[in-house]
């Protein structure tokens, strides 16, 4: 179900830890799934499950807590917004709103065309930068202010 | 520039170029100095874990438990498998002092785990990184793998005998993870609820075993106080309060930043570092800990040192050093809305009174700040809050009604202006004005 490269990826992740202990790649594995795959569906969290030899019920249970972890599909382009106070003092909230009016969505929904869906985020540990997003997890922008937002929106194509 | 100001830093010097997280420029600054002397010298661990006492390094996650302290609670002769678990889970809103050490020096978080896993007799460590800050886990990995290039992570550290071996963990979102116990069971591929205590990690940590969990910070002053000398250490700051430390300011600040200074110094100084007040408006209130710790006025605080006995003496916690500046155009109906949403978001669920709980505190503020506040409903978020406080099995619930209580005891006139007139009593376009979104300029 995953590629080549990917399992490779997930059993580096593996060797970190104890032999009798697979279970504990379980985050890094489910995290390398959904960037292939886009999303975790059903079958992705059992195949990382049987994988790592754990329960399916035990994988779905991790990917259900964790808040980055997507159980249903999302745009190409997942921006979460910083809106906690840190943040909403120096302009996380007008961000979001600044976000929604642009892309004519609002939190938990995805463009027409499926290319940005929008999420308001909770604190990313850099209220110093504020307001901050992240794109797919994984780039973090910082001091986001409308001309900052309208340059990454170009980007996204 | 990684910090943006300091007074006698320690951590941060020399963090200037951009190779500065790079192990050659750590070596040359002193990097693994410490490690190597241990080792070198064969210093026995109980003096090790003495020097460490003798520093009074409080632990810099939240908590303020002496160090040294902690350490020796490990079963150092214990047989088995024992771990060293750094806490860079770092989502305590107002935080983001981890994800710049990991940045700009993540050699001395490495040297400090490895200096404590000799002390303490682990062979084996994982630092637990916080989801959101990819770039920083990535740059860590970098640099475990320069560390074990060079030998000084592995089996026979620098020809010592001494083996340890240093993993990253990934989080991915869960605030929670930060308790100490649930980020262990998310290390073992669990979701990341708190164990109850006893027992505590040190006799049934990581996989049952003997475990001792630190913050990033507290680690990496670890290098500095073996080379300093632990007096050194604690003469660095004040009594009680040993050595500088980072604190991350954020909100209505000209710069908000990082700033390492020696425990100790005035508010006022590491408000004026911050570039002062934005728009020379007046501090309305601080929440001089992370978001967790109550709030306190501005006046109050202006009369407060920075260290963990002046903040606790103004009714409030120095936690993890996040200093949350707030100025007048800040409606705190509002503010507190925000915060009380995040515990109701992160709670795990795990307890009742947190589980039902946080979300009762969050729809009442919530109301209030909708214009549909009731009379009572003061005193029904005083009841909800005394109701989780002390019976959860971790902080979380304690956290989510701090603030509570203090924002509705120090600024309870807004509150009640909000009910009764169902609207801010600041208003709408000055908070928008406050938050400069539209008017910033980067």
């Amino acid at each position: 179900m995953l590629t080549s490269e990917s399992l490779k990826r997930i059993d580096r992740e593996i060797a970190k830890y104890p032999a009798d202990q697979k279970q504990s790649a379980v985050m890094a594995a489910l995290a390398i799934a959904q960037q292939e795959r886009g999303w975790l569906s059903s079958e992705a969290i059992e195949f990382v499950a049987a994988y790592l030899g754990m329960a399916p019920i035990a994988a779905y249970e991790v990917a259900s807590f964790y808040n980055m972890y997507d159980l249903k599909p999302v745009g190409k382009y997942k921006l979460s917004v910083c809106t906690n106070l840190p943040c909403m003092l120096t302009g996380g909230v007008d961000a979001g709103e600044y976000l929604k009016q642009k892309l004519g969505i609002g939190y938990n929904e995805t463009t027409p065309d499926g290319l940005i869906t929008l999420k308001e985020g909770e604190c990313m540990g850099a209220c110093g930068d504020a307001p901050v997003m992240i794109v797919n997890n994984r780039r973090m922008c910082s001091w986001m202010n409308p001309e900052q937002i309208d340059k990454l929106l170009a980007e996204l194509k | 520039m990684a910090i943006l100001g300091a007074i006698n830093p320690m951590l941060s010097v020399g963090l200037d170029g951009d190779n500065a997280w790079r192990l050659a420029d750590y070596i040359k600054r002193g990097g693994y100095s410490a490690l190597r002397r241990i080792l070198g010298e064969q210093i026995p661990q109980g003096d090790v874990i003495n020097e460490v006492k003798k520093s009074v390094l409080r632990g810099r996650g939240g908590a303020g438990f002496p160090t040294g302290l902690k350490w020796s609670f490990m079963p150092r002769s214990f047989p088995g498998d024992k771990y060293v678990v750094c806490n860079s889970d770092e989502g305590e809103p107002g935080t983001f002092k981890d994800r710049d050490i990991l940045r700009y020096n993540p050699h001395s978080v490495i040297e400090g785990m490895a200096i404590a896993a000799y002390a303490m007799g682990a062979a084996r460590g994982y630092n637990y990184i916080h989801g959101e800050v990819w770039e920083i886990y990535q740059r860590f990995e970098e640099a475990l793998d320069e560390a074990r290039s060079a030998g000084l992570l592995g089996t026979n550290i620098l020809g010592s005998g001494f083996d340890f071996e240093l993993f990253a963990h990934h989080g991915y979102g869960a605030y929670i993870c930060g308790e100490e116990t649930a980020l262990l069971e998310s290390i073992e591929g669990k979701k990341g609820q708190p164990r109850f205590k006893p027992p505590f990690p040190a006799s049934f940590g990581l996989y049952g075993k003997p475990t001792t969990i630190n913050n990033t910070e507290t680690f990496a002053s670890i290098p500095y106080i073996i080379n300093l000398g632990g007096e050194h250490y604690l003469e660095a700051g004040k009594p009680n309060n040993g050595g500088t430390k980072l604190f991350s300011v954020s909100g209505h600040v000209n710069r908000p930043g990082n700033y390492e200074i020696p425990l100790g110094t005035s508010f006022a100084t590491l408000l004026e570092m911050a570039g002062g007040m934005r728009a020379g408006r007046k501090l309305k209130g601080c929440i001089p800990g992370g978001s967790s710790a109550p709030v306190v006025p501005g006046a109050t605080m202006m009369d407060c040192t920075m260290d963990y006995d002046s903040i606790s003496k103004a009714g409030s916690m120095l936690g993890s050093g996040a200093v949350i500046v707030m100025d007048e155009t800040t409606c705190m109906v509002k503010a507190l809305e925000r915060l009380s949403y995040f515990y109701y978001e992160e709670s795990c669920g795990q307890c009742t009174p947190c589980r039902e709980g946080t979300s009762w505190l969050y729809k009442v503020v919530h109301r209030i700040e909708c214009g549909k506040g009731r009379a009572d409903d003061l005193d029904l978020l005083s009841s909800v809050t005394t109701n989780i406080m002390g019976r959860t099995i971790c902080a979380l619930g304690d956290a989510a009604s701090m603030p509570v209580q203090s924002f509705t005891k120090h600024y309870r006139d807004e509150f009640a202006y909000h009910i009764e007139h169902r609207k801010c009593l600041v208003p709408v376009d000055v908070q928008r004005a406050g938050s400069g979104f539209f008017t910033a300029t980067v």
